[in-house]
């Protein structure tokens, strides 16, 4: 992390234990929230975003207390924020910096695109392979469509 | 294949589909056999399609099976509002085996993860119609004798048309070399083609249909529909391009056979029908064996 990342930072408080995801594009922050199911989450949480960044021009971060996703729960945030960062911290120290991964299936997240769709029509879980992870091509189980990065949106 | 739904064409291996053709065979040498009498077959059709309902319903009912269903959403309780889930709940209840048509695309395989019988697709929107593949691959292996290496021709909407995608994906497994005729707006999308390059085999594309006939094994037409174009001038310019009249087979291959999804509109002349080249009514025909076999099999009386 640059200098001037690290000064930033600590405009949000640090954590002593827990994850904070950081470099999430500004718009994408309260996505990652609920793709996360953080409105519920009962610890510590902070939020940041539209911090000054570098590298991305705005940004937002958040700092979760006391937990650590496991990968596969993750990832999913990488469909709205692909350049994010996960960083583990443990006694206030970090423990692991790592880039989000786009996973092989992504569930209930990403509504189709097809408006004929069956999942469009009744309630069904959306469920997608991702085909293509560089340019984010995802094909519906359902319809056999496939949803790319221009015309994503979530659920 | 016993108890496995048919959803789309990629969902039974290039060996299924194989196992499938030739029992279609030996149902065309007998159609008439009173294999399933102790079945309830459910036609269930959401949208109205009278030839492949009534292809299906021959189907069953040469084999004994009894036909219950309904033929287009209206006389459902889908006007009460019901969900496409608590329908195909309760009419697995009733039956061994539900045949369905739906206008959304995915609405197959969704009953398919429901429904406590097999499904077979019987067209999910502009998505899958499988057993038309399954029937056009039976037309083609009876009149060239084999599916490998030959060379076909698909005409006019190559776009939108859901057959042509499903069948160029079958065909993908067979070394087909692809000569694909079509305007400019309605040209094989992208997607498909990627499936044909990445079997490493060729494909030629052409906005003449004449030149393409002396080259072909198979002449598959289709119709061009006019509300595919944004404006009515661009139909105009091509809609009697992409039409196939007698005259026009003279350079033909003597194994040359036209082939069509049907319903066709103007897209082959009546003069061509009685060309022995002329493929369209007999492959309608081919449905039904083809459909016997898929139940049979499904149904597990047949292995």
């Amino acid at each position: 992390m640059e200098k001037e990342d690290l000064r930033k930072e600590l405009k949000v408080s640090a954590i002593e234990n827990g994850t904070v995801i950081d470099h999430i594009p500004s718009e994408s922050v309260f996505q990652v929230i609920k793709i996360l199911n953080l409105t519920e989450y009962q610890n510590q949480l902070l939020i940041a975003t539209n911090l000054d960044s570098q590298k991305m021009g705005k940004k937002g971060i958040i700092k979760v207390s006391n937990k650590f996703f496991k990968s596969d729960e993750i990832n999913k945030i990488a469909l709205v924020a692909p350049s994010a960062t996960l960083i583990i911290i443990k006694n206030f120290a970090v423990i692991e910096k790592k880039k989000v991964e786009v996973p092989d299936y992504a569930e209930k997240i990403v509504k189709c695109f097809n408006p004929n769709c069956i999942t469009n029509n009744e309630e069904i879980t959306t469920k997608f392979t991702v085909i293509d992870k560089k340019e984010l091509k995802l094909r519906c189980h359902y319809c056999e469509k496939i949803t790319a990065r221009d015309n994503i949106s979530f659920r | 294949m016993k108890n496995k739904s048919l959803v789309s064409i990629n969902d039974f291996t290039r060996e299924e589909h194989v196992r499938i053709l030739e029992l279609a065979g030996a149902f065309e040498k007998r159609p008439k056999q009173r294999i399933l009498e102790d079945f309830v077959v459910a036609t269930l059709f959401f949208e109205p399609s009278t030839r492949t309902r009534l292809s299906f319903e021959s189907a069953a009912t040469r084999l004994g099976a009894r036909v219950i269903g309904f033929t287009d959403a209206s006389s459902s309780s889908v006007t009460k509002g019901e969900s496409l889930r608590d329908t195909i709940l309760t009419v697995s209840n009733y039956c061994d085996i539900i045949v369905m048509r739906h206008p959304r695309e995915g609405s197959a395989r969704f009953a398919s993860e429901v429904s406590k019988v097999p499904v077979i697709n019987a067209g999910d929107g502009a998505n899958q119609h499988p057993t038309q593949t399954l029937l056009d691959m039976y037309s083609i292996r009876k009149t060239q004798g084999s599916l490998d290496n030959l060379n076909i021709a698909f005409v006019g909407d190559l776009k939108y048309g859901r057959t042509v995608h499903s069948l160029v994906q079958a065909l993908c497994n067979y070394n087909t070399t692809f000569h694909l005729v079509s305007p400019q707006e309605l040209k094989l999308p992208s997607s498909v083609k990627i499936d044909i390059k990445e079997r490493n085999l060729v494909y030629h594309q052409y906005t003449e249909l004449l030149e393409v006939i002396p080259k072909v094994d198979i002449l598959y037409m289709t119709r061009i529909q006019k509300e595919r174009f944004s404006d009515p001038l661009d139909y105009e310019k091509v809609k009697n391009a992409y039409v196939l009249r007698n005259n026009m087979l003279e350079s033909a291959k003597a194994n040359l056979k036209i082939m069509h999804p049907l319903p066709r509109v103007n897209e082959i002349t009546t003069d061509v029908d009685d060309n022995p080249k002329a493929y369209y009514f007999t492959q309608a025909l081919n449905g039904v064996f083809v459909r016997q076999a898929l139940l049979a099999s499904i149904l597990g009386v047949v292995d």
